[in-house]
């Protein structure tokens, strides 16, 4: 009976493991300093890991699908430049749907490349990382790109606006968090993703089809990636082509924070927002305590790392790997 | 040598004449100054310049054919750039005159080396993937590049240092000796003895090579070591001469490197994959640069086109792979 309810706390451990962290983590902070649990504070953490959170939605789906997606940060600085150039241009009303557009356009090739011709994500996302890259400084010509009359658009309430109260970045994140929670876990589509990341043969053999699962996960990463193209826009009014370089291995450490397996065919979006929530606090936790901004690096290395131990630990039943 | 093995690994020789021969008629018509692609001097650069990324995308190659990946050596460069540099200014190394610069090599190296351990030693003893063991690392060493001296470049300029950097010897520049004596010391390792065999059998099946007695551990322990000290090999070879160092140097070489290793056809799946080929996709990215620079591109397109041409060049190479298949099935 004391080795089941052993194994059981273990196991609980394991499997929530993410939550305890999380919790016995705010309560060591907030201990340490009580304007941690401040609710400006809070909100203010939340606000600014909106961007990276909006982002890590889409690359939840297409990690859960077995595959990566390296190109959300050069894809994310494409939309910003994108829709501050044809704002002054096109007016913000057409400028939005536009980046949309041509965002998703992206979506659909790297879904395409693939979902369909069956290539290694990892490479393909690796070539439109820098494929993208060039894009976008072609596009802008190198140049830095600025809304011109700042005070004359409502283009602004998207990174910066407040309804009752509440940042609109952390409403179109917790908004598009729940939408795409309810469609990975309550619709045959969302099954379908678990499936074909779970194991794709035999997905394949019960007639689901996976490249068409793929090119979809594809597509909801690029409309992540450009709803945070349209918060970072928003909120900056301005940017250089490279805002969000380096942002692809941010998202992916907060996705397998959140205990995605990348071997795909596990992991949730709740988890990942928790993983996200994470990241933002220990940045947030650590200055407040009197850190140097830069530790959370170090720290984020060690709980990406004894997360994923602890995760696969669990699995195997025992703590150090069986490689000789 | 067979057909296929001719294709694969001559493909990217091919791609090299086919770029020097396109860029050398192009840059007749489309060229604003008057010397020639192929100009003599201008290859020599090409070789020095590709140095930095043609030794850390050396290292890469022996850690992908191990079947693992490594994220971290943007950072891991960064780091060992700034030991480099800042370690020639500690008092007792300035008072060494100018036997303090083969010691702060080799405190570099060092560092490389130690930062390498680190991420073999985790995949080894914890099992968790490379992939994400490096990306951790990547993030936690670049945190230290930072934490070393905030967002201050790191300089300090040693003119011994920079002649012996800049000198040429048979007309190659030191960067050059550095890289293909690189080439040629993994070369040996890889093909001539049994680490480079057993490597190759672990990225091939590691099952396999486990029941075969093979210890997978040390094998993955000592090439993230060799690419560390690789890592800041490279550091060493381009601080040397720049004598200053950004804390945001180094990023993205990772991805830089890994597109260098897979243009040279290593597969990431690991157990197949050759140095010498590597060191063809390292020239093939510079020239690719160099060439479009020199027909009046911008500078920009180099990242649009490399994008392209690795999709193309998996996509080439799944083709070729699935025909193999095919006839074998027959």
């Amino acid at each position: 009976m004391a080795e089941l309810s052993k194994q059981s706390i273990g196991s609980f451990l394991a499997r929530q493991g993410i939550l305890v962290a999380f919790v016995i983590f705010m309560v060591g902070f907030a201990l340490a300093n009580q304007r941690f649990i401040a609710i400006d504070n809070i909100s203010g953490v939340i606000r600014s890991s909106a961007i990276l959170g909006v982002m890590a939605l889409g690359v939840t789906f297409v990690v859960i699908g077995g595959n990566l997606d390296l190109s959300v940060g050069s894809m994310m600085s494409f939309s910003t430049i994108v829709v501050l150039d044809l704002h002054d241009k096109l007016g913000p009303a057409l400028a939005i749907p536009a980046m949309f557009g041509m965002t998703l356009a992206l979506g659909a090739f790297i879904g395409f490349l693939v979902g369909y011709l069956k290539l290694n994500s990892l490479i393909v996302t690796l070539g439109m990382l820098s494929a993208i890259h060039g894009l976008t400084l072609t596009y802008s010509g190198g140049q830095n790109m600025d809304i011109a009359d700042k005070a004359g658009t409502w283009f602004s309430v998207f990174g910066q606006g407040r309804v009752m109260g509440i940042p609109v970045p952390i409403l179109i994140f917790a908004l598009l968090a729940v939408v795409l929670s309810l469609v990975l876990s309550r619709t045959p589509f969302g099954r379908k993703v678990y499936a074909v990341g779970g194991n794709g043969q035999a997905a394949t053999f019960s007639g689901i089809p996976r490249a068409r699962v793929v090119f979809m996960t594809y597509l909801i990463s690029a409309f992540c990636v450009a709803t945070a193209g349209l918060l970072q826009a928003s909120r900056s009014m301005g940017s250089q082509n490279t805002v969000g370089q380096g942002m692809e291995l941010e998202v992916l450490a907060a996705v397998i924070l959140g205990g995605a397996s990348l071997l795909g065919g596990s992991g949730t979006i709740f988890k990942t927002v928790i993983g996200v929530l994470i990241l933002g606090f220990i940045q947030n936790g650590l200055l407040l305590v009197g850190l140097e901004f830069y530790f959370q690096y170090v720290v984020t290395w060690v709980i990406i790392i004894l997360a994923v131990w602890l995760d696969i630990a669990a699995k195997r039943g025992r703590i150090w790997s069986p490689i000789a | 040598m067979n057909r296929e093995t001719l294709l694969k690994q001559g493909g990217i020789w091919a791609f090299i004449v086919v770029e020097l021969i396109f860029f050398s008629v192009a840059g007749e018509y489309l060229s604003v100054s008057d010397k020639a692609f192929m100009d003599f001097d201008n290859m020599l650069l090409l070789l020095k310049q590709s140095a930095p990324i043609g030794i850390i995308a050396l290292g890469m190659t022996i850690i992908m054919i191990n079947g693992n990946i490594d994220l971290s050596v943007g950072a891991t460069f960064a780091l060992a750039a700034i030991v480099l540099l800042d370690s020639m200014t500690w008092p007792f190394m300035a008072a060494m005159g100018d036997w303090a610069i083969p010691l702060a090599w080799v405190f570099a190296l060092l560092t490389g080396v130690i930062l390498g351990a680190i991420n073999g030693l985790i995949v080894w003893k914890t099992g968790v993937d490379a992939f994400i063991v490096t990306l951790g690392s990547m993030l936690g060493y670049r945190g230290l590049v930072f934490m070393y001296n905030g967002e201050q470049p790191t300089s300090h300029l040693n003119w011994t240092l920079v002649d012996f950097a800049e000198a040429q010897f048979l007309g190659l520049h030191t960067a050059t000796w550095f890289l293909l004596g690189t080439a040629v010391i993994l070369w040996l390792l890889m093909t001539k003895t049994v680490h480079g065999r057993n490597a190759y059998a672990i990225g091939n099946n590691r099952e396999a090579a486990v029941n075969a007695g093979i210890r997978v551990g040390p094998h993955f322990l000592i090439n993230f070591m060799i690419i560390g000290f690789l890592a800041a090999l490279s550091a060493v070879v381009f601080y040397s001469e720049s004598g200053s160092v950004n804390p945001n140097d180094g990023m993205l070489y990772e991805l830089w490197a890994i597109t260098a290793v897979v243009l040279g056809g290593t597969k990431l799946t690991g157990g197949y994959g050759s140095i010498v080929s590597t060191l063809g996709g390292v020239i093939a990215i510079q020239l690719l640069r160099k060439g479009l620079g020199h027909i009046g591109a911008d500078t920009e397109t180099v990242n649009l086109v490399i994008g392209l041409i690795l999709i193309a060049v998996l996509f080439l190479d799944r083709q070729l792979n699935r025909k193999g298949k095919e006839e074998l099935k027959i």
